[in-house]
């Protein structure tokens, strides 16, 4: 019944979702204030029945319903309850269901926080969201039906879930991870009905970017934790892959970064705005090409799990309409909003300009390498793989370049700067992060090489710029806190996003230059040492685990011959699908990690071989990630964002139409 | 032409210009950085190419896996079916890496004969064959079809 109740609870919200996004938009159009207010209602209807239809689901796992051939095929009765809960998104259909789940709280929470909005902004957005959220309701209920069922011949138990999965990271990964992808959709939502209703003002833009930020917070944390989970979970100890899977979550989040950028200049100086526009429109149809290439199969990597043809049909006729229709409006009408003035190019238009382009390059050359062996191959050039050298070519350079351009860029005045003030300060940042980072290099004893020294100056140079802006900005009459605490939430957002970029290219470049990774081959009682450490090898035994057995190694650690800790890596062995799984096992630190995993048996006297690793600084990248989003939240929450959308209301409703002024 | 349309040619000009640059230059590096799948029978019949990085994919023959005593160098052939090639690799090996399982190998092609491996990947899950690897298999088969129509005249 529970089954039967879920399939038919994500009909309705189909119907509703029909009713929110045709009765609005034509509303809008007609001007008929009734059709457009019931916007709000349909949204929370659609997002009570998804809602329900995925506790349905959630309900049958946790009740080892095997007759449904969803959980049969990813769940098992051994399965402790949380990972039976987390299995529910383990697969494709579960993974869809949830991310409609995630477009209607999405959807939602536009309904619920829209009150200051005009009424026609409302309903159109609305309307837009429930035309993307019809699309997925189809394509989950036409070709991926979670609620399918195994009947007559329902097998007695599941056949487990992926041990890959099996993990708290695996747990929270991809539900944040859509959170950031869905979350796009609202921008999405606001450009379109932008270029619908014609109106595109500084108000716009302030509804506009908190969601943003939102979405942004959100895939960063979920990009973060997937490649910390790849890290520990994934048993050889690498954070970054540019594997296709990877990059079809950072090509969004680097378009959206573009986004959030260029809607600063959309809100102060009503600049850029079809530039903007166009940013949301692909920052959107990015996150869907990554559905559409981690969901339809054309991948063949760990994520990758359906392979079925007749959905990647639908997902690009679905990428077809959503992008071709966003563009051809965009075409239509996006002169209407397009608005011209002029700047200086040392300004902070022009740098955040700079910035847009180099983040748009870096997304192209990243789509070039992720697509080109997908055309290679149906174009008959034969089966070809991108390696990391091509990404990692193109990507440091200009992750570099970005960098140089942010701190001072950070610290800009709007449309003209006094050229020879900046200059002489940037001299000054320049020898002092060049000597700072040379003699970091040297007190630490690890050696000087060349590219670490530039990217650790780069690091330099946008902490010094930073800082130094904070000190100038925090003087204040009444002293320096009273000072700094005038300054606005934007502003500390800002702040901390940057040296989040300055903290996660520190650890890039200390891990990837000054790591020891060691594959060796050790008997029981032998030692190797790396650096400082010296490792003994203790032997393996044999362990139980609550659906696998495992075989568990012992590390021990020395430190001048004092001991300083104890590794336990593991070689799983899942008994019900027959998967192996090695479990590594890492003592972390803010400065090194050391990471042990288990590689095979030789089968000779005990011996193994074994990855021993030592990584300094690896933890620093996503620190990085957390401080970049901690500023997203910070500037989300300025306190401008809510008062003067209520200011702009009265405003707005009495110059309908009219361009709110911009500075 | 007046000044400014004047200006804003030479800007278009110097726009298209630098693009283009900086799109060959991408595709450049691009062709550097590919690399093709051979079959173990393209291998053989000499249709790879020596000393540039490819990959080369099959079932790993029964037998043939051996490890050296004292290092983590690890011997095996991998196998289309219509022919095989030797790979030599030192390393950890995948942890789904078996005799009579699919493996895909990324290195270089020697003169001596051996493939030199610098990467192993086994499939992930039981169920799971390379796709590349499954069409190699399926030309084996249609090449081994063809040569014995071919010598069923001759019996």
């Amino acid at each position: 019944m529970i089954a039967e109740l879920g399939h038919f609870t994500l009909i309705l919200a189909l119907c509703l979702a029909l009713a929110q996004a045709v009765v609005p938009l034509f509303g809008a159009a007609l001007n008929n204030r009734l059709w457009m207010t019931t916007a709000r209602s349909t949204a929370c209807g659609q997002f009570v029945f998804v809602a329900i239809s995925f506790i349905c689901l959630t309900l049958l796992f946790i009740n080892d319903d095997f007759s449904v051939r969803y959980v049969a095929d990813n769940s098992n009765s051994l399965l402790p309850i949380y990972y039976k809960i987390s299995a529910v998104w383990a697969a494709h259909e579960g993974s869809l269901l949830l991310w409609v789940l995630i477009l209607a709280g999405w959807t939602l929470a536009v309904a619920l926080f829209s009150r200051t909005l005009p009424l026609d902004m409302v309903a159109r957005v609305l309307g837009v969201l429930g035309l993307v959220s019809i699309g997925f309701y189809l394509f989950v209920l036409l070709t991926s039906n979670p609620f399918e069922r195994l009947l007559p011949f329902s097998p007695p138990d599941g056949s487990d879930l992926n041990p890959l999965l099996q993990d708290v990271g695996l747990i929270i990964h991809p539900p944040i991870l859509y959170m950031g992808y869905v979350g796009f959709s609202v921008a999405f939502a606001f450009a379109l009905a932008a270029l619908m209703s014609g109106r595109m003002d500084a108000a716009w833009a302030r509804w506009t970017r908190p969601w943003t930020n939102a979405a942004w917070v959100f895939l960063t944390l979920g990009i973060a934790l997937g490649s910390w989970w790849a890290y520990y979970e994934l048993g050889w100890g690498g954070w970054w892959f540019w594997d296709p899977v990877e990059n079809a979550s950072f090509m969004p989040w680097l378009a959206g970064t573009a986004l959030m950028h260029s809607l600063s200049v959309a809100e102060k100086r009503g600049l850029f705005r079809s530039w903007t526009l166009l940013l949301a429109i692909l920052s959107f149809s990015l996150s869907l090409l990554g559905t559409f290439l981690v969901r339809s199969g054309v991948l063949t990597s760990v994520h990758a799990f359906a392979s079925d043809p007749e959905r990647g049909v639908f997902i690009l006729i679905f990428l077809a309409l959503v992008i071709g229709g966003s563009l051809l409006l965009f075409a239509l009408r996006g002169s209407v909003v397009a608005r011209s003035a002029s700047f200086d190019w040392c300004s902070r238009e022009a740098f955040l300009l700079g910035n847009n382009v180099l983040l748009i390059i870096a997304m192209a050359i990243i789509l070039l390498g992720t697509l080109y062996p997908l055309v290679a191959d149906m174009a008959g050039w034969g089966k070809i793989s991108v390696g990391p050298p091509y990404f990692n070519l193109f990507f440091v350079p200009l992750a570099l370049m970005l960098a140089l351009l942010m701190a001072p860029g950070a610290v800009m005045r709007w449309k003209t700067n006094e050229l020879s003030d900046l200059a002489n300060k940037g001299l000054l940042m320049v020898i002092a992060s060049l000597t700072l980072a040379a003699l970091t290099l040297l007190i630490a004893p690890v050696g000087f090489k060349v590219m670490p020294w530039l990217a650790l100056s780069t690091a330099y140079w946008v902490g010094l710029w930073t800082l130094n802006d904070w000190w100038q900005k925090s003087e204040s009459g009444r002293g320096r806190w009273a000072g700094a605490r005038r300054l606005r939430g934007s502003y500390y957002g800002m702040q901390c996003a940057h040296l989040g970029v300055a903290v996660a290219i520190i650890g890039v470049a200390l891990t990837s230059y000054y790591s020891e990774e060691h594959d060796l081959r050790l008997g029981p009682g032998e030692s190797t040492s790396i650096g400082a450490y010296r490792f003994a090898f203790h032997g393996v035994i044999d362990v139980a685990g609550p659906n696998y057995i495992a075989r568990r190694g012992h590390i021990e650690v020395f430190r001048e011959d004092k001991s300083l800790l104890d590794l336990h890596p593991e070689k799983r062995h899942y008994t019900v699908g027959g998967q192996v799984m090695t479990e590594a096992d890492i003592d972390g630190g803010l400065f090194r990690d050391i990471y042990a995993a288990l590689g095979e048996d030789l089968k000779t006297e005990g011996a193994w071989s074994l990855r021993i690793y030592v990584k300094p600084f690896v933890r620093w990248i996503w620190l990085g990630a957390l401080l970049m989003s901690l500023g997203g939240i910070l500037a989300m929450l300025d306190k401008r964002y809510r008062r003067l959308n209520r200011a702009s209301v009265g405003a707005g409703r009495s110059t309908r139409g009219a361009v709110l002024g911009a500075d | 032409m007046k000044k400014a349309r004047k200006q804003r040619l030479l800007l278009v000009i110097f726009i298209v210009v630098v693009a283009s640059l900086g799109v060959g230059l991408v595709l450049y590096a691009l062709r550097d950085n590919i690399n093709l799948f051979y079959s173990p029978l393209q291998v053989q019949s000499g249709e790879a190419p020596f000393d540039t990085r490819i990959r080369v994919g099959g079932e790993v023959v029964t037998g043939s896996f051996s490890r050296a005593s004292d290092s983590l160098i690890a011997t095996f052939a991998v196998t289309d079916g219509a022919a095989q090639v030797p790979v030599q690799y030192q390393g950890i090996l995948p942890d789904l890496f078996a005799e009579g399982e699919d493996a895909v190998a990324v290195g270089r092609w020697s003169r001596e004969g051996v493939f030199e491996a610098e990467e192993v990947m086994a499939k992930h899950d039981e169920e799971y064959t390379p796709p590349e690897v499954a069409e190699a298999r399926e030309q084996a088969e249609k090449v081994k079809a063809g040569a014995d129509q071919s010598k069923r005249p001759d019996n």
